[in-house]
């Protein structure tokens, strides 16, 4: 199979796994026994996979509060993840995190901020560090609309155009933060556009169209891997459920479910499930087959994760300071 | 007296009132009952906080306020905590008198320069000209593992700063009381809430009220030892003390209700009578008002202590996020009778 061709099956799979992943946390959240506030992605699966299929293991990549699929689209284990949503002592962050603040120094996630804007300096600090070490590798910066009200964003932005670091940010503009409408919180100006105004190759992306997603990465990050200026996309998108937990939105009253409805239209994986259909990449049968395979992947994270032993009483008091020597 | 009562359950809480014939509203209906008359008695008092008009409205502090008063006087906001205080602040020193809401109390720090560096000094700095009557209300949060960044009590981290009062109500009826009291005090407020006390219920007066700084509130009288307890621990303090008088141990509890001003004769004359003193805070321990209490003790009452100087409170450690965890983290009643009981037997 040619290259592209193996790229959209793989594109494909990222954003499948990161769909069902979030609707098995759907379907065993009411069991009340994963006990940690999740923020799910469902509708961004897109941003996450076009993006990360960039990546190296070695390159930096920093999410936040809604970071299941940044996680997976960057190579972390459904296992470990689920693990730590479930408290246990082989999560990703031995239960110490639980669901808002995944770590996985093996694919280059070394840590996670809930604190809105928390992680964009950070992630300036890792482009920095390559910077500085040479490594080449880039660092990705995830966070949403939100997070671009802060002074870390803007603070970040000036920096790294200053010195010119390999870092891509991504805002994930799904036009909420918790349950207020970005008209209310910002003037209707492009995120993509305060990035130019700090010396950034700024642009707005259509956030639910993967190959654009895609695309829109390849070319910004081939431009950090050649020391050119970083770059801000502003992938437009929505969140299909609430802010945080398992429920739709319009069923509490909180959004419309009209606006829902419209972006529903625009599902990131149906539409590209049709292409792929459409060019004769897959077939409906292997499409099935994929389905299959990944509920019984997950199924098993989950019977894995709960089977998982609870971390010792001991271990409150562990991982305060660093003991080791450097 | 009605309005210094703890209810440390519902069900004695509704008879009380019903044998009483009070009003009885939970404490986060206090909280927006005292928010809605502000509103309506006074035009420069206005709310701001991100997403402060939705729904749920802060966990129902704030709900309907919005659609009553308008946008312009309960204004949601942009997510930048620090540049929105700093704003709050100059509307302040113009005449406005906002009441900031934050969510959890772990968002202040992102305010901490406006809040420590600016409203905390401005009315010295200026020779007393210009005073700065902002009002922070801030929620401690706690369960379901909210983790290290959404569960973390600082009241104490103020402590040290002068030019701000600390405001840690218990009850229904101080919380309504305190907030309007720290809306007209005109100076920089840090209201310190807590989310597992917003449906607890009690006695709170229709009309407006204010309750004083700086005047604690001996919630149960005892001759064995003294017992200050802050915020929610004034609820395990009550069920301690409740559990150990049946074993003969008399506690008196102290709700300081503020702890900056804080009400250190009150503590002093309860130590004078049982030489004993024990401190439960929602906080971790280093550095904590708790160990200003202490040490505010020692100065002055040194002679009057029979036995040392106990603390209750989390472990100096972040909060984990695995419930086993999570449980082992928050002390209750249960650790403060062990405590008091080792204090007592001298051990
Ligand atoms: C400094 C800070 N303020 C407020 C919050 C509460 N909070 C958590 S997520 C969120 C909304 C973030 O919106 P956005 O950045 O657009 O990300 P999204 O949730 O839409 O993915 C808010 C206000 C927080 N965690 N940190
Ligand atoms: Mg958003």
């Amino acid at each position: 199979m040619e290259d592209l061709t193996l790229l959209k099956i793989e594109l494909y799979k990222k954003m499948l796994l990161i769909r069902r992943f979030e609707e098995k946390i759907r379907q065993v959240y009411s069991a009340q026994d994963m006990k940690t506030p999740v923020h799910l992605c469902i509708g961004q699966e897109a941003i996450a996979a076009g993006v990360c299929i960039n990546l190296r293991k070695t390159d930096y990549m920093v999410t936040n509060h809604r970071g299941h699929g940044h996680c997976l689209a960057k190579g972390s284990s459904p296992k470990s993840l689920l693990s730590e949503y479930y408290g246990r002592i082989t999560g990703c962050a031995h239960g110490k995190g639980g669901s808002m603040h995944p770590v996985d120094p093996e694919n280059g996630i070394l840590g996670t901020s809930a604190i809105v804007g928390g992680g964009i300096p950070i992630a300036v600090g890792t482009a920095l560090a390559s910077k500085l070490r040479k490594d080449g590798n880039i660092t990705v910066v995830f966070f949403g609309d939100g997070a671009s009200e802060e002074g870390t964003f803007h603070e970040s932005l000036n920096f790294a155009s200053l010195k010119k670091l390999p870092i891509l940010f991504v805002c994930e503009n799904n036009l909420y933060a918790t349950n207020s409408n970005i008209k209310s919180r910002q003037p209707n100006i492009d995120i993509a556009k305060k990035a130019q105004g700090y010396g950034l190759n700024g642009v707005v992306i259509d956030g639910n169209n993967v190959m654009d997603v895609y695309n829109a990465a390849k070319s910004a990050i081939e431009m950090l891997r050649d020391g050119q200026s970083p770059s801000l996309i502003e992938y437009k998108t929505y969140r299909w459920f609430g802010h945080v937990g398992p429920d739709y939105d319009h069923e509490k009253g909180l959004r419309g479910e009209e606006e829902l409805k419209v972006w529903l239209r625009q599902c990131p994986l149906k539409s590209f499930v049709d292409q792929l259909l459409k060019d004769n990449i897959l077939t409906l049968q292997q499409i099935d087959e994929m389905d299959n395979e990944m509920d019984e992947t997950l199924n098993d994270a989950i019977s894995y994760a709960k089977s998982q032993p609870y971390p010792d009483i001991s271990e409150l008091y562990k991982d305060l300071f660093y003991e080791g020597a450097i | 007296m009605p309005w210094t009562r703890v209810n440390i359950d519902e069900v004695s809480a509704r008879d009380f009132l019903n044998k009483e014939g009070l009003r009885g509203i939970s404490y986060k209906e206090a909280i927006r009952e005292a928010q809605h008359q502000l509103l309506s008695n006074n035009k420069d008092v206005f709310l701001l906080g991100e997403g402060i008009d939705d729904k749920g409205g802060v966990f129902g502090t704030t709900k309907g306020l919005c659609d009553i008063f308008g946008s312009e006087r309960v204004m949601d906001l942009p997510i930048a905590e620090n540049g929105l205080t700093g704003i709050a602040i100059g509307s302040a020193i113009a005449g406005m008198k906002p009441i900031f809401i934050h969510m959890r109390m772990d968002f202040l720090p992102m305010a901490m320069d406006q809040i420590v560096n600016h409203a905390a000094k401005w009315f010295y700095m200026t020779g007393g000209r210009v005073n700065v009557p902002l009002v922070i209300r801030s929620i401690i949060g706690r369960g379901w593992g909210s983790a290290a960044q959404h569960s973390q009590a600082l009241h104490s981290m103020f402590l040290s700063i002068p030019g701000l009062r600390i405001v840690v109500p218990s009850t229904p009826y101080d919380a309504k009381g305190l907030l309007i009291e720290a809306v007209n005090d005109g100076n920089p407020v840090i209201f310190v809430e807590h989310r597992w006390i917003y449906d607890y219920i009690g006695y709170v007066p229709e009309e407006m009220y204010t309750v004083k700084f700086g005047k604690g509130i001996i919630r149960k009288h005892g001759n064995h030892v003294t017992l200050v307890a802050i915020s929610m621990m004034v609820y395990e303090a009550m069920k301690a003390a409740k559990i150990l008088e049946s074993q003969g141990i008399d506690v008196e509890v102290i709700d300081p209700v503020t702890i900056k001003p804080m009400d250190e004769e009150l503590i002093f004359d309860s130590i004078k009578k049982t030489g004993r003193l024990v401190i439960a805070d929602v906080a971790c321990k280093t550095g904590g008002v708790g160990a200003e209490i202490a040490c505010r003790a020692v100065e002055k009452v040194f002679n009057f202590l029979k036995a040392p100087i106990k603390r209750i409170n989390f472990p100096d450690f972040p909060t984990p996020c695995s419930p086993v965890l999570e449980s082992a983290y928050y002390p209750n009643h249960n650790d403060i009778c062990s405590c008091i009981k080792e204090l007592i037997d001298g051990k």
